[in-house]
């Protein structure tokens, strides 16, 4: 996958030594699972992968919002994944513009600009990066508006940024950082699943009046295609969605992971005869505790899959804040399918990541406990 | 910039090099030694720089030709691998940039240390690792010099800290590195390196500010090659002069296609800092002739003239190799034995960098720790468990 395509790239894709960056020949480890149900809202749809679909949602926001700006490193030119091709153009150069190279300056300025009034979104080019700016998150833009008793906020940032796994990326450009930022009351953090969700969610992060973090699996960019609506919608935070529903097991991803969960739960209906209910998370903080908790009691058995290490991911507040609430419910101990306590490896991924071997593996645990 | 003069002096004496007999049978004999100016420095809050007259011997010319010419060999190397899929992952170039990394590491002592970011399969080479053990790790193989688990962006080899993949991350550490050598007064230094685009930083500054207050032995180096990924140098920074950046600490601008002159500085800068006079900022005006990366055709932000014009005009291999036959230093027939002999060796690295074996699945979970408290790492992983091992040794610690 190249990430700096530009028109003449396009002219060499089609000379044969090149040919191969053309096709995909990468292992990735899961089967993209369109959504098939209604659109979150009637009208016109288009074709779109998961990078038009986010460039749709800010083309939107740019368009209906005179205050909102686009910023961060390569942005100008569309960006190293295409999510902000054509703004600038649209747009002008005063609202749609590069940084230097420097993260911990992009937070700072994205939260200064934003408490003076801009719906500023800034682009961290790979979640990867976002350390260096993590002092200005969690320090400034999450405390703000506790700190100074509601008189100033930065609710109008929002900070987008590239995250997961995608085959190749090793250690820097494969990290799922959504605990770290999970760990901060203050701020919302929210992971797609596709186009169409991250269209909605991201026009929900822009619009609302707190801080949020929006974090898109880079892998789904190009590999994810949905038929989304034209129209702007808003996919309400906060709210996690039953896409399979079931009886037996409930699945708990986000993200890239939800394709996995969806295959896994179609080869243990085949397979084991058990059903199993999917559920996207969506949004990660705040999460929602009721759609999860009401799955749970109905089936007794959970297992949430994600990416990032074991120790202190996401999974674990879900774990004990499920067996908290749904402790009498429970037929067995919630499982986590994630990946291990290691860095990021370079050449150990496909064994690294939760794949459908490992979470099937899981679902027959969990049924013969 | 001034424009280039290069008046050449030659000094022949008459001596037969036997070393050479094998090579040629003619009775022709070859200079020793030869005598070259450089571009001026550019000199900021120095009262006095490196010399423009530079002197260097045929056996030192031969064994910088030799170096960036095996650089230039790998890269090619490197970029071929990764068009045929075998390389995965990053891959960034050093093509262009050979004189700098060779001119540094020729003023080098053996012990003083280096740092720099991801553009390092040239560095890994000239502090020891031999081109298979690049060429092993680029393809995830166990010949490569970390196993196979960093890949290009994190080579490592003694007094040699990497191979760093954060942007900017690694120039604080340098300090550090540079520190510990002061404090252990043995005279090292180290050579921290950063892009154009990393020295928008802020971690550069606050190490600036904490070198010159504690007097630490550090060389920033800037090897701006005009393009931080495909932003250049004038639309990312306010202040595109990189060796004036470190304001109180002093900086010299050098010509980093003439390896000879790269050489010059990082002696000067040696000198500087082991005498005690602080940390130096020195800038490499050099060029990358491939894009940011393997992913980066390196054409959309600049025209295919501009890089065929740095190549036919300022090549560093190239202008390098015209200096040595003019000056007779050595002969035309040598020069390409000694390609042929780097193409020999490249080759057949690159050869068994492909058919070597990967690790095995043990060291997922090996020098995750140095003193592991538990004896298994943590997961989910239903078949086998995961023991932590201690497989590399430290080679910085001892």
């Amino acid at each position: 996958m190249a990430r700096a395509i530009t028109r003449k790239f396009y002219f060499l894709l089609s000379r044969p030594q090149f040919a191969r960056h053309a096709v995909s020949a990468r292992a990735i480890h899961f089967v993209y699972q369109p959504d098939t149900a209604k659109p979150p809202v009637s009208g016109e749809t288009i074709k779109q992968n998961m990078f038009m679909a986010i460039n749709s949602a800010i083309h939107s926001a740019l368009e209906k919002d005179d205050s909102a700006i686009i910023f961060g490193e390569d942005v100008a030119f569309g960006g190293v994944f295409r999510c902000t091709l054509g703004l600038k153009d649209k747009f002008g150069a005063d609202r749609v513009f590069n940084t230097p190279l420097c993260e911990q300056g992009i937070a700072g300025f994205g939260i200064g600009a934003a408490a003076a009034g801009a719906t500023a979104i800034a682009e961290m080019q790979f979640a990867d990066y976002m350390f260096p700016a993590f002092d200005q998150i969690v320090n400034e833009a999450a405390k703000y508006r506790y700190r100074s008793g509601g008189l100033f906020d930065c609710g109008k940032l929002t900070i987008r940024s590239p995250c997961s796994a995608v085959g190749h990326g090793a250690v820097y450009h494969s990290q799922s950082p959504e605990a770290y930022f999970a760990h901060t009351p203050g701020l919302k953090v929210v992971v797609p699943r596709g186009p169409i969700a991250a269209k909605g969610l991201l026009l929900s992060c822009i619009r609302d009046p707190d801080p949020c973090i929006f974090l898109e699996p880079k892998v789904l960019y190009r590999t994810a295609e949905e038929m989304v609506p034209k129209t702007e919608y808003f996919i309400p935070l906060g709210k996690a969605q039953v896409l399979t529903p079931g009886n037996q097991v409930t699945l708990v991803g986000w993200g890239t992971q939800v394709h996995v969960l969806l295959e896994v739960a179609k080869m243990a209906k085949e397979q084991l005869k058990v059903s199993c209910e999917v559920i996207d998370l969506q949004t990660i903080l705040p999460w929602d505790k009721d759609t999860v908790c009401q799955s749970v009691k109905k089936t007794g058995r959970v297992i949430v899959a994600h990416e990032a290490p074991l120790t202190c991911g996401f999974g674990a507040e879900l774990a004990a804040t499920i067996q908290q609430e749904c402790f009498l419910n429970l037929e067995a101990p919630v499982t986590r399918v994630t990946g291990f306590d290691t860095p990021f490896p370079h050449i150990f991924e496909p064994f690294y990541l939760p794949t459908k071997w490992r979470c099937l593996e899981a679902v027959k645990k969990i049924v013969n406990f | 910039m001034m424009s280039p003069t290069a008046r050449l002096v030659v000094r022949r004496l008459n001596q037969r090099n036997q070393a050479l007999a094998p090579f040629f049978t003619s009775t022709k004999s070859f200079a020793t030694e030869a005598s070259f100016e450089t571009r001026p420095f550019k000199l900021h809050k120095l009262e006095e720089g490196p010399k423009t007259s530079v002197t260097v011997t045929r056996d030192e010319a031969l064994k910088y030709y030799k170096q960036m010419l095996t650089i230039r060999r790998i890269e090619t190397a490197s970029g071929n691998l990764y068009k045929e899929k075998i390389i995965r992952g990053f891959c960034h170039l050093y093509s262009g940039q050979e004189a700098c990394a060779v001119g540094m590491k020729a003023a080098m002592k053996p012990a003083d240390a280096i740092i720099s970011a991801y553009r390092i399969h040239g560095w890994t080479y000239l502090m020891g690792v031999p081109p298979l053990g690049v060429l092993a790790e680029l393809t995830g193989r166990k010949s490569g010099c970390a196993r196979g688990k960093g890949g290009s962006m994190h080579m490592y080899a003694p007094h040699f800290f990497g191979g760093n993949g954060i942007v900017g991350a690694q120039v604080p550490l340098g300090v550090g590195v540079a520190f510990a050598s002061k404090y252990r007064g043995d005279d090292n230094v180290c050579f921290a390196l950063y892009g154009d685009g990393a020295a928008n930083q802020g971690q550069i500054f606050e190490v600036y500010n904490m070198a010159k207050l504690w007097n630490v032995p550090c060389i920033f180096v800037c090897e701006n090659n005009g393009y931080g990924m495909g932003t250049s140098a004038e639309r990312a920074a306010a202040s595109t002069t990189y060796y004036t950046r470190g304001d109180y600490v002093p900086g010299i601008w050098v010509d980093g296609m003439d390896i000879l002159a790269v050489r010059e500085a990082s002696r000067f800068a040696i000198e500087y800092c082991t005498s005690g006079k602080g940390p130096l900022v020195m800038e490499t005006a050099t060029y990358r002739y491939s894009g940011h990366s393997m992913s980066d055709p390196g054409t959309s932000y600049r025209t295919r003239d501009e890089i065929q014009e740095v190549r036919q005009n300022r090549d560093p291999i190239a202008s390098f190799k015209e200096k040595i036959i003019s000056t007779d230093l050595a002969s035309a027939d040598e020069l390409k034995a000694i390609d042929a002999e780097v193409k020999k060796e490249v080759d057949e690295a690159t050869r068994k960098a492909k058919s070597d074996s990967e690790i095995p699945m043990e060291e997922l979970p090996a020098d995750i720790y140095a003193a592991p408290l538990e004896e298994e790492v943590r997961n989910v992983a239903p078949w086998e468990p995961l023991r932590h091992k201690r497989i590399g040794s430290a080679v910085n610690l001892n």
